[in-house]
This record gives structure tokens, C-alpha cells and sequence, in this order.
């Protein structure tokens, strides 16, 4: 029997963030900050990688992130029936 | 028609329609006047937090900054975007559930305790006030150049414009015209990208145009960039940083954080009918600012290629280290220079001085004192940059540097004025009802009518707009730089406070105003120490204290994330002295966390 409790909802929930959160660091302060100059050594058509993250790519993967996290959440309060009626 | 006439076209138009749509919808009762009845829908919620988000600093000074900053404005980028995930992950969804309406209220219920909430209130005034600075500087220099008159004047008739504006609706109005607003801001800004995009690099989608090829040539915009600005003595483009990384880095996180933590937005979020919409809306709002935000890399690096272009002609044909920019010729003779040079100066952002009398401008970076540079600079018989631009004209300015129609530089004027109008207009609002609902209704005078309450905010609103006016005078930055100070200031007191009353089950109400205090009072101190108290000038005294950005050489615009820290610890240094919070406050967190059982918001009445 699975646990369908709010503590076990909460720890979802927890685990989805930190997953969503991790992703959201390594693209903007890892790839756009820290690695910056490693990832500038390749090129994307006419950007240096390191300098495209840091201006464009975590922006997109922003926005993707966002939507991601909504959907996944809405599956969560399904499952642990808590979802608004 | 002549410019003038179209841009007063424009605009006034533009104004029509925001003015039309706040008299269809003008709000009827308090809670109608600050959070329109909670029944707004996600795509159109996320159009209007655009709106309100995307302000002057975002829309007039942000591609000005980049442009300057290169690489390094990257902050603004991923700060001002990446706090959004925060937003909708750490913050909205539960706020909502929630079912408060001001922040204020959220930290005086979670922490059982007037004194937070009206320590909440001074957080999110302190925020919202430096917020508006940056706003009206950014008022400041649309008004000017559409108006031709002075920067001064031109703050005091914004000032103007913003107090009719923010009184005449409430949040209903606000949201619709935020809509209308998000509409014409994205359009002004965009449409001038496209057709400069197309000129540079024969690419219309201004996205990839700044990863394309310089027009006419096989090396790629960016590269023929760093080419021209380092000959020219300034930093390389695609590489400059802020100071140092470690300052990078703590600037995006302040900024991330501290747009967690906005009074203003954290509101929009209460106006969403579902918990579920609440996560959908933020999505949504993201998916609109990012339209604009990844085209102002675009417009940064295309301006500084054009400005360049302009002034010095060899630009075009140079190539790394051959001298074609130094030769006298190449710089323009003053008295050819083109129009829009002329329009600028009379608002006195823009300015020339002919330091070697040669009648041509030069236009370098005289503080580059490489001893190579230097002989290539007195060769050329250079007697220092003889050009002064302020970078908060760059996106204004940009259409008419690349020679655009008359109704798109038109249409920037329209946008730039409705990103001010917009996001002042909803800082005004969180002032109003934190002063008016927050600190007199709930603390001071319970017995105040609905009338009262609602004169009282207006007056809020009034002497906020007065105070940011006259601070914005003489203001501690540039719009942006100001407003990443309004960032810092919320990333200390209001991001934590938030996190812990959501997050933490055993968080007390000592710990949170202890961590809010502490916060708070350590941003302000290394701000002030570096600005100014008060951002009056002549009070700074940071080299009483240990010299220009003597943390870490962490400049005191990006100082906020380090202020989080200090609220955080001290939260839960000062939670270990005092009994734990009552178990109806527990009960009360962990039905926040769940989505069920969420209501229409009340709370006012």
C-alpha cells in the first residue's frame, strides 16, 4: 500500500523542486557564470556557448522549467488527491 | 508628418486606450480596487504581470546597461527571468492558497503578530519606494526626449502623469490596461529590433541575428564587436565582467531572489482563481517577459555596433589592430553630426566637447591607460573621449541611431512611457494598501471606514510619488542600477520571511522579525555606505568603513543575497530563545502546502 498521507505529498513535492532547482543552477550559474569560459570555447553559429547561456539559453530553459514544474504538480495533487475541486 | 507630430500621436493614443479601458472597468469596493475579484485568467494575468514587471529599468535602461556592461549584463538577464521559477515554485502557489491579500497580511498571520506585519510594511516600503527612484529616472529621460525639455522637467511632468494615472483605477483597471500596456511595450520593442537586426545581419529574428554574421561579411556580429570596442580600448564584449565572478554571481542571486520577494508581483499571484492557475500564471507571465528579454541582448550589442558605426566610419571596414579607427578622417565632423544627436542634446543626456578642437568626434575609452593604447591614442593626437552618452538613452535612442521610420521611433516613445506608467502604477497600488490596509485598518485606527481607507491610500500614494520623484532627481544609478537596488532590499527582508513562513513549521514570530531587522538594516547599511543615506549625496561614508565594495568586492547593488543570508541566520539564532509558534499556526502551514480547500480571497472585511 502506497502512502497517500500529506507528509508523503510533501516529500514529493520537496523532491520536485530540488530536481527542477538543480537544473535551474547548473544552466544559469554553472553554464552562464562559472564554466563560462570553458563553454565559450565552442561556438552556437556566431554566439560563444558560455555567453548564449548567459543571455539566452536559461531563459528558455526557464520558461520550460516553469511549465514543467505546473504540470508535474497538478499530476502530485491528483494522485494524492488534493487537488482543488 | 514630422516626428514630433507622430510621436505625440502615438502616445496619445496609446493613452487613450489605457484611460478607456480604466473607465470601463473602474473599480468599485476596496477589495475590487486592489485585487479585481480574483477572477482574472492565466494567459491574461501573465500579459499584465509582464507588464508590471517589465518596467522602465527593464524596457529604457536594461539594453543600455547590457550594452555597456557586455557579458557581464547577462546578470540582469538570468536574475530578472531565474527568479521567476522561484516565484512560481517556492512562493505563488501557497500565497494563493493562502488566501490573503497583501504580503503584509501573510506575514502577520503566519507569525501571529502585528509587529511583523508592520515590520513587513516597512520592508516592502523601503523596497517599493527605491523601486519607483528607478522608475522616475527612467520617466525622467522618455519624457525628455518626447517632450524636448530638460531630464529635470521631464521627471517632473512624469510625476504627474503617474499620480492621475495610479488613482484614477485600481487593480481591475490596472490589469486590463496592463494588458493593453503589455501589447504596445512589446511591439515598441520588438519592431525596432527587427528592422535593426535585419540591417546588421540580414537576419529578422533579432535572436539569432545576434548569433549571425556582420552583413556583407563572413565574420559573426559579435566577434566584428569585440573587434571594434577593443580597439577601441574598452573591455571585450562577449568576455567583460562585473567586477569579478564571485560579483556576478551574487548580483544574479540577489536579483533572483529579490524578484521573489517584489511586493507588486508576489499581488498578481492573489488574483488568479485556482492554486493551480496561480503556477500556470507565472509560466505564463514568464513565457511574455522573455520575449522581451532575449531580444534586449539583441538591441544591447546592435546599439553599441550603430553608435560606433556612426561616429567613427573606419568601423565598417576595420579589422583587428589596423589602425582604420584612429585615422582622423573616419571620426565624424560635429557639425555633419546626424539629427537624433541633436535631439539628445537638448534633454542633456548626450553631450559633446571638443577637447582637441579638431571639430570631429572622438569616441573611445580614455580610461584604458595600456601603454599601447596610450601611443595609438597620442598619435592620433586624441586628447580624451570627447563624446558623453548616458547608457539610459540606448534603447530610446536606438531606433533613430539606425535611421528607422519616424513611426517606429514613434512607437518606442509610446512603449517606453507605458512600461514606467504600468509598473509604477502597480507599486503605487502595493504602497497604498500596505500604508492604507495594513498599517492604519489592522494596527493603528481598526475603526477606519472604506472611504477612509481608500482616501488614505491615494494619499500613500501621492506622497510616495512626490518623495521617488524628487530622490530621482538625483538619482543613486542609472534606472536599472536603482532598481536592482529596490531587488536587493526585497531579497533581504521579504524573500526569507516568505520562505520561512511557508517552509518552516517551527519558524516563530521573534525569529521572523528578528531575521526581517537584521536583513534589512545590513542591505541599507553597505547601500547607504556607498550611496548615500537616503541616496543623498554627500552622506556616503564607506571610506570610513574600509573603501569602495569592501565585501568581497561585491558592489552594493548585488550586496542583497549576502542580506538574506544575515535575515536567514539570524532568524534562526533568535528562533532558538523564544517557545515555538502555537500548534494553530502549524495546523495553519501545513494546510498551506496543499491545494485543497483554497477559497476566494477575503481577508479585507
Amino acid at each position: 500500500m502506497e502512502d497517500r498521507s500529506s507528509g508523503a505529498y510533501w516529500t514529493q513535492v520537496l523532491k520536485l523542486l530540488r530536481n527542477v532547482l538543480i537544473v535551474w543552477f547548473v544552466v544559469s550559474y554553472g553554464f552562464g557564470i562559472i564554466l563560462v569560459d570553458l563553454f565559450n570555447k565552442v561556438s552556437l553559429g556566431g554566439y560563444p556557448l558560455g555567453f548564449w547561456f548567459a543571455q539566452q539559453g536559461s531563459l528558455y530553459i526557464f520558461v520550460i522549467l516553469i511549465f514543467y514544474y505546473g504540470n508535474k504538480m497538478g499530476k502530485l495533487d491528483i494522485k494524492f488527491d488534493v487537488e482543488e475541486k | 508628418m514630422d516626428l514630433q507630430t507622430i510621436t505625440y500621436l502615438f502616445v496619445g493614443a496609446s493613452f487613450a486606450l489605457y484611460i478607456g479601458i480604466a473607465v470601463w472597468a473602474r473599480a468599485g469596493s476596496t477589495k475590487e480596487f486592489y485585487v479585481a475579484g480574483g477572477g482574472v485568467h492565466p494567459v491574461l494575468n501573465g500579459m499584465a504581470t509582464g507588464a508590471d514587471w517589465m518596467s522602465a529599468a527593464s524596457f529604457i535602461s536594461m539594453a543600455g546597461m547590457i550594452s555597456n556592461m557586455g557579458y557581464g549584463g547577462g546578470l540582469f538577464l538570468m536574475g530578472w527571468t531565474g527568479g521567476y521559477v522561484l516565484l512560481a515554485m517556492l512562493l505563488a502557489p501557497y500565497l494563493r492558497k493562502f488566501g490573503k491579500f497583501t504580503v503584509p497580511q501573510f506575514v502577520g498571520d503566519r507569525f501571529y503578530s502585528k509587529k511583523a506585519s508592520a515590520v513587513a510594511v516597512i520592508c516592502l516600503l523601503a523596497a517599493s519606494v527605491t523601486y519607483i527612484i528607478g522608475q522616475m529616472t527612467g520617466v525622467g529621460v522618455a519624457f525628455s526626449r518626447f517632450l524636448g525639455v530638460s531630464n529635470e522637467m521631464g521627471i517632473y511632468i512624469g510625476m504627474g502623469i503617474v499620480f492621475a494615472y495610479a488613482v484614477f483605477g485600481g487593480m481591475k483597471g490596472i490589469t486590463y490596461t496592463q494588458v493593453a500596456q503589455y501589447c504596445v511595450l512589446i511591439l515598441a520593442y520588438t519592431i525596432p529590433a527587427i528592422f535593426i537586426s535585419m540591417s546588421l545581419t540580414g537576419i529578422p529574428i533579432p535572436q539569432l541575428g545576434l548569433g549571425g554574421n556582420f552583413a556583407g561579411t563572413d565574420i559573426s556580429l559579435l566577434a566584428k564587436l569585440d573587434q571594434v570596442i577593443t580597439d577601441l580600448g574598452f573591455g571585450k564584449y562577449t568576455t567583460q565582467l562585473p567586477g569579478s565572478k564571485l560579483n556576478m554571481f551574487i548580483y544574479t542571486v540577489t536579483l533572483m531572489i529579490g524578484t521573489a520577494g517584489l511586493p507588486h508581483v508576489i499581488v498578481r499571484f492573489f488574483t488568479v482563481p485556482t492554486v493551480k492557475a496561480a503556477r500556470s500564471s507565472a509560466g505564463w507571465a514568464l513565457v511574455f517577459i522573455a520575449l522581451l528579454y532575449t531580444t534586449a541582448p539583441a538591441v544591447a550589442a546592435m546599439a553599441r555596433m550603430n553608435l560606433h558605426k556612426t561616429i567613427n566610419h573606419g568601423v565598417v571596414m576595420s579589422v583587428q589592430g589596423d589602425g582604420s579607427l584612429f585615422i582622423a578622417e573616419n571620426s565624424i565632423v560635429y557639425n555633419e553630426r546626424p539629427d537624433w544627436m541633436k535631439r539628445w542634446e537638448k534633454t542633456g543626456l548626450l553631450g559633446f566637447e571638443d577637447k582637441n578642437g579638431d571639430g570631429r568626434i572622438q569616441y573611445y575609452n580614455d580610461k584604458n591607460k595600456s601603454p599601447e593604447f596610450m601611443a595609438k591614442v597620442e598619435a592620433a593626437g586624441w586628447k580624451g573621449s570627447e563624446l558623453k552618452v548616458n547608457q539610459d538613452i540606448m534603447v530610446l535612442a536606438n531606433p533613430e541611431i539606425a535611421q528607422l521610420p519616424n513611426w517606429v521611433i514613434a512607437l518606442v516613445a509610446a512603449g517606453g512611457l507605458a512600461a514606467a506608467l504600468s509598473t509604477a502604477a502597480g507599486l503605487l497600488l502595493a504602497i497604498s494598501s500596505a500604508i492604507s490596509h495594513d498599517l492604519l485598518k489592522e494596527i493603528w485606527v481598526p475603526s477606519l471606514s472604506e472611504k477612509g481607507e481608500l482616501m488614505a491610500g491615494k494619499i500613500a500614494m501621492a506622497c510616495s510619488i512626490v518623495v521617488a520623484g524628487l530622490l530621482g532627481l538625483h538619482p543613486p544609478g542609472f534606472a536599472a542600477g536603482t532598481v536592482a537596488i529596490a531587488f536587493g532590499l526585497a531579497a533581504s527582508s521579504i524573500f526569507p520571511v516568505l520562505m520561512l513562513g511557508i517552509f518552516s513549521r517551527t519558524m516563530n514570530r521573534e525569529g521572523a522579525i528578528a531575521g526581517m531587522l537584521a536583513g534589512l538594516g545590513v542591505t541599507m547599511f553597505y547601500v547607504f555606505a556607498h550611496k548615500g543615506i537616503f541616496f543623498v549625496k554627500g552622506t556616503e561614508f564607506v571610506n570610513a568603513i574600509g573603501g569602495e565594495n569592501f565585501f568581497f568586492g561585491i558592489s552594493p547593488n548585488a550586496f542583497g543575497a549576502v542580506g538574506a543570508c544575515v535575515n536567514f541566520a539570524a532568524a534562526f539564532a533568535v528562533k532558538r530563545m523564544f517557545p515555538a509558534p502555537p500548534a494553530e499556526i502549524v495546523a495553519l502551514v501545513e494546510s498551506v502546502r496543499i491545494p485543497r480547500g483554497s477559497k476566494e480571497i477575503g481577508g479585507a472585511h
